[in-house]
């Protein structure tokens, strides 16, 4: 990597660049699931009725993932940590766990999302359903994206290189985490 | 001011047009300001031998003041125009006067209909007037109407009466307005509708009592053939049943 | 690093399609958004001949139908605002002038602004394709309004409408892409010693923009995703018949929709500063006012959206509300206007070509501001709304934004970028020629709109007070203005290609400017600098008082 732009490397806002991407990376992530949250809840308020139909979710296995989910951002604090120390092996099999975690998330999501389906809830039943299955396969989208790309800094990091993007990928999963902490009383626990 | 280009027909129609002219006058002023005062800039520093530009920063507080100054002067003209523009909107849009008559008034794609609530002025009775294309009003008088779209959002623009409301489906929207000259004027669709936007046409007919009493009487009773009026100018396909959206047609509040 | 500029010669592909260097990116912007420009004013000069001509043979189309119409209409204003303006004012000039005029030798993430180009790319291919599917391209007006835009039963152009709804995300996401390196390598990626206050105006406001559009464009980004849904897999987002509602998407569209304006405005502004203070030989009148107006612009855009919505039947009290924050956004626009006009007095201005589409930027601006208080004030939007007033009100906006400052950024950059200049005599004349016949084409528009003509009317046969002849011969004009206007570009298109070759050999610094970017040679190498530079002061010390040479470039130690 030794092609990398004498831009890249500079920090003149006194912030790594790579952290600096993240955030702003988050930032208009944001103002997406902002949008789409914004849009559910005002909907939500208009129609008390969809309460019955979000009464049909599986609150258990939401809470299941919530556990999984906080226990996999332990996982990439730990990572983190390993990283900062330069013990670039340990950040790696933490980031394996991270992985490993998120895996566990869309598994837990599938069994739900089959069932639900099986109950003849789909995406067009309803504008509960519609919203259901968009919020959290967008959510579900940025998890299978966090898995894979933190697979690939996983196996940087083993050989000690990118040391920095450890973090970086931690931050996203954190985003991740927060978003579902969103999502998961909205869509599952509101009555 | 606005009457040179189109004709005033309704209440509001004056304070609108009133309204623009303060606006036009305002900020027509400060055009004419600007523009002559940059043109006289480009002319009075036009680059010449010898003649270096100078040193400003424009940061002393003393030069601040060609800014500050004429800031001021905008926020002044600017709530001018607020208070004005606040005034006209209650007047049309956020305040109705008392209905003497009540039509409904529904937009599909690509035509106009319309349901006077006829002699007993309650709507959804035997002797409301259904017509296609025509809405038929009484001069001097006060019409509430209630807006609802078949299928997309259409608007309901009258330009003669300085009117305008979109209608969306699965809302009804009010509205009021009040003729003041007796006339025919154009119903036009002001928002994107499809293919048919621009053949999606109508005509209001401002009446003189009398007049408005006669139509009332041919018009006769509930639900007549009216409907199939010849002279509507609608293009559209009269069959409300078969339209696109036909599902919303019983969209009520 | 800089010893990159001496590696072997890259090959034609690695060079031109899949560089990574900002300045062929830019390039590739740059390009392409003048070839979407051409096809928008191609369906332009349809359209409006349908309007001067109803129903006759146009020359180069044919007959045009009421749904193609729709289409030309539509398609106008999509290209124009996506692919023209925001390519060429924010990825064009941004890519180009940001590393260079913070000095450095690219942008941070380089391969991931390569990427923004290739998504951009596609995005266009995408929109362009949806006029060769059955049914047609998309007709549904630039706002795309559900639920016309959500069912195929209504609109007549269901795949058309769903490329057009791809081609708008794919393109939201190039310009996220590179928006996102934008702002990372402004922040991050200075020379030495440039502190916040000696960034150019340009890159600043370029910054400014690309910020306002992360923002406002996520909840869009929600908002198309749920149409497509709409569209493809029968969800009811907008569908009233479903607990749907169609008004969500207005409010997500114009969220952005609303910003978008500054998004392209706020660059052009740049750009205009730049050349004022190089023409005008002046050191900006408050540097910090304009940036302080810039971030009360930035603010306010925020909360203003749904003045384009007072008659869309929202809760009219609201429109009190959006009435009174619309005109307080004319109170910094208003003050930054100023301070650029102030900037002159006591100036040297020279009048060359683009110091003339500066100028002439100012000059028609105002004029699209000042017509934007009758429909930000509620009270007139009533009658105002989606009239011809509204089209020619944006055209003065966006025509100054897209056209005459992009004009001034190329006529002042294209030494920079090609190493040549252009001629100034075809620049004259194209300058004068573009100017006159733009007023020409909009002011009878004004008149028409405050006569009632609606837009996005095919034709007003169907509408007694829209048919009177007076209007027709308004209508006629303006076409007729248009025609001259496009002959007019044919100059400055030969003028851009003749002076690649022909034009005069452009020196590092033709115009004794303060900016990094001319202390390059011209065009710049590859890694831009042989030397990084430091920078020393702020980029406007135009006559500086003591000093025997009247511009000292910020690099330059003393």
């Amino acid at each position: 990597m030794s092609s990398k732009p004498i831009a890249t490397s500079r920090s003149a806002a006194g912030l790594p660049t790579a952290r600096l991407v993240t955030w702003w990376v988050i930032a208009s992530e944001i103002f997406i699931f902002g949008g789409l949250l914004a849009s559910y809840v005002m909907h939500r308020l208009g129609h008390p009725e969809w309460a019955a139909q979000a009464a049909h979710t599986h609150t258990w296995a939401g809470a299941l993932n919530t556990f999984v989910l906080l226990t996999s951002s332990l996982f990439a604090v730990l990572a983190h940590k390993a990283a900062d120390s330069g013990d670039g092996a340990r950040a790696a099999r933490f980031l394996r766990l991270t992985a490993l975690g998120g895996t566990t998330f869309l598994c837990i999501k599938a069994f739900e999302w089959t069932h639900e389906i099986e109950a003849g809830f789909v995406l067009s039943s309803g504008g509960f359903w519609s919203f259901y299955y968009t919020a959290a396969g967008l959510h579900g989208l940025h998890v299978l994206a966090g898995v894979i790309i933190m697979l690939f800094f996983a196996a940087d990091a083993a050989r000690n290189e990118e040391l920095q993007r450890v973090e970086c990928i931690g931050i996203y999963w954190h985003f991740v985490d927060i978003i579902w902490i969103f999502l998961f009383p909205l869509l599952y626990i509101a009555r | 001011m606005l009457e040179r280009f189109l004709t005033g027909a309704s209440t509001y129609s004056q304070s609108i047009d009133h309204l623009i002219f303060l606006i036009a006058a305002l900020v027509g002023f400060w055009l004419v300001v600007a523009e002559g005062f940059l043109f006289w800039l480009i002319f009075r520093f036009r680059h010449r031998e010898g003649q270096p530009s100078q040193y400003i920063t424009g940061e002393e507080k003393h030069l601040k003041r060609w800014i500050t100054i004429p800031h001021m002067l905008v926020i002044a003209c600017d709530v001018l125009i607020i208070v004005g523009a606040v005034k006209v909107w209650m007047n049309v849009k956020q305040t109705m006067p008392p209905a003497e008559q009540t039509v409904r008034v529904y937009a599909q794609q690509w035509a106009w209909s319309f349901q006077d609530a006829g002699p007993d002025g309650m709507l959804d009775t035997g002797d409301d007037i259904r017509t296609v294309g025509e809405l038929h009003v009484k001069v001097n008088t006060t019409y509430h109407f209630e807006l609802v779209s078949r299928d997309v959002v259409h608007s309901f623009c009258v330009p003669s009466f300085r009117l305008k409301q979109d209608a969306v489906p699965g809302r009804t929207i009010a509205g009021w307005f009040r003729a003041t000259r007796p006339g025919t004027y154009d119903i036009q669709c002001t928002q994107m509708c499809g293919i048919g936007h621009s053949v999606m046409a109508g005509r209001v007919i401002v009446e003189t009592p009398e007049q408005h009493a006669r139509w009332v009487q041919a018009a006769g009773s509930p639900y007549t053939a009216q409907a199939a009026n010849p002279a509507s100018h609608t293009h559209a396909s009269l069959d409300l049943s078969t339209a696109p959206g036909a599902e919303f047609a019983e969209v009520r509040p | 690093m800089s010893a990159e500029a001496h590696h072997a010669e890259p090959g034609f592909f690695r060079k031109y399609l899949f560089s990574t260097d900002h300045k062929m990116i830019a390039m590739q912007y740059l390009f392409t958004g003048m070839i979407m420009a051409v096809i928008g004013g191609y369906l332009a000069y349809v359209f409006r001949m349908q309007l001067a001509y109803p129903s006759q043979q146009v020359p180069g189309y044919g007959v045009v139908s009421p749904n193609e119409y729709n289409s030309l209409v539509t398609m106008h204003g999509t290209i124009m605002i996506f692919w023209v303006a925001m390519p060429v004012l924010l990825a064009a000039f941004g890519n180009f002038l940001i590393p260079l005029m913070i000095g450095c030798d690219d942008m941070a993430f380089p391969r991931i602004n390569r990427l923004s180009y290739q998504v951009f790319f596609l995005s266009a291919v995408v929109l362009l394709a949806s006029f060769l599917v059955q049914g047609g391209a998309f007709g549904g007006a630039w706002t795309s309004y559900p639920p016309l835009s959500a069912k195929g039963a209504y609109n007549l152009t269901p795949v058309g409408a769903s490329m057009w709804l791809v081609a708008v995300a794919l393109e939201f996401v190039a310009f996220l892409l590179g928006g996102i390196n934008f702002v990372v390598t402004t922040m991050n990626g200075r020379a030495p010693g440039m502190k916040m206050y000696d960034i150019p105006i340009v890159v600043w406001m370029i910054v400014l923009a690309t910020i306002m559009f992360m923002f406002s464009v996520g909840p869009l980004i929600a908002g198309a995703v749920m149409l497509l849904f709409d569209q493809l897999l029968g969800t009811g987002f907008y569908d009233p018949g479903r607990g749907g509602d169609p008004l969500l998407w207005q409010h997500l569209f114009w969220f952005f929709g609303h910003p978008e304006v500054y998004v392209v405005l706020l660059p052009a502004l740049g750009i205009v500063a730049e050349v004022v203070a190089v023409f005008a030989r002046k050191k900006l009148f408050g540097y910090k006012t304009i940036l302080h107006t810039a971030w009360a612009v930035w603010v306010l855009s925020f909360v203003v959206w749904a003045h384009h919505q007072f008659v869309a039947g929202i809760d009219p009290r609201m429109a009190n509300v959006f009435s009174i924050t619309t005109l307080l956004i004319s109170i910094p626009l208003a003050e930054m206007v100023f301070v650029y006009i102030a900037t002159l007095y006591g100036g040297s201005i020279r009048l060359a070509t683009p110091m003339l589409w500066a100028l002439a930027f100012m000059a028609e601006f105002l004029i699209g501001g000042v017509t934007g208080i009758f429909l930000g004030a509620s009270g007139t939007d009533i009658y105002f709304h989606d009239t011809y007033f509204v089209v020619a009100h944006f055209h003065y906006t966006f025509v100054p934004i897209a056209i005459i400052a992009v004009f001034a950024g190329l006529t002042y950059w294209y030494p920079k970028m090609f190493g040549r200049m252009l001629n100034e005599t075809l620049g004259k004349i194209h300058f004068w020629g573009s100017i006159i016949t733009f007023n020409v084409i909009f002011i009878p528009l004004f008149i028409t709109g405050t006569a009632g003509d609606q837009r996005r009317i095919y034709s007003y046969a169907q509408f007694a007070e829209q048919a009177r002849p007076a209007l027709q011969h308004l209508r006629v004009v303006s076409t007729l203005a248009l025609l001259v206007f496009i002959a007019f570009q044919l100059i400055f298109v030969f003028n851009f290609l003749w002076s690649l070759r022909h034009g005069q050999r452009a020196e590092a610094n033709p115009w004794m400017a303060n900016t990094l970017e001319w202390t390059v040679p011209s065009p710049p190498p590859h890694g831009n600098f042989a030397d990084m530079p430091t920078v020393y002061r702020g980029p406007y010390e135009y006559a500086t008082p003591g000093r025997r040479e009247d511009f000292w470039p910020q690099n330059v130690p003393n």
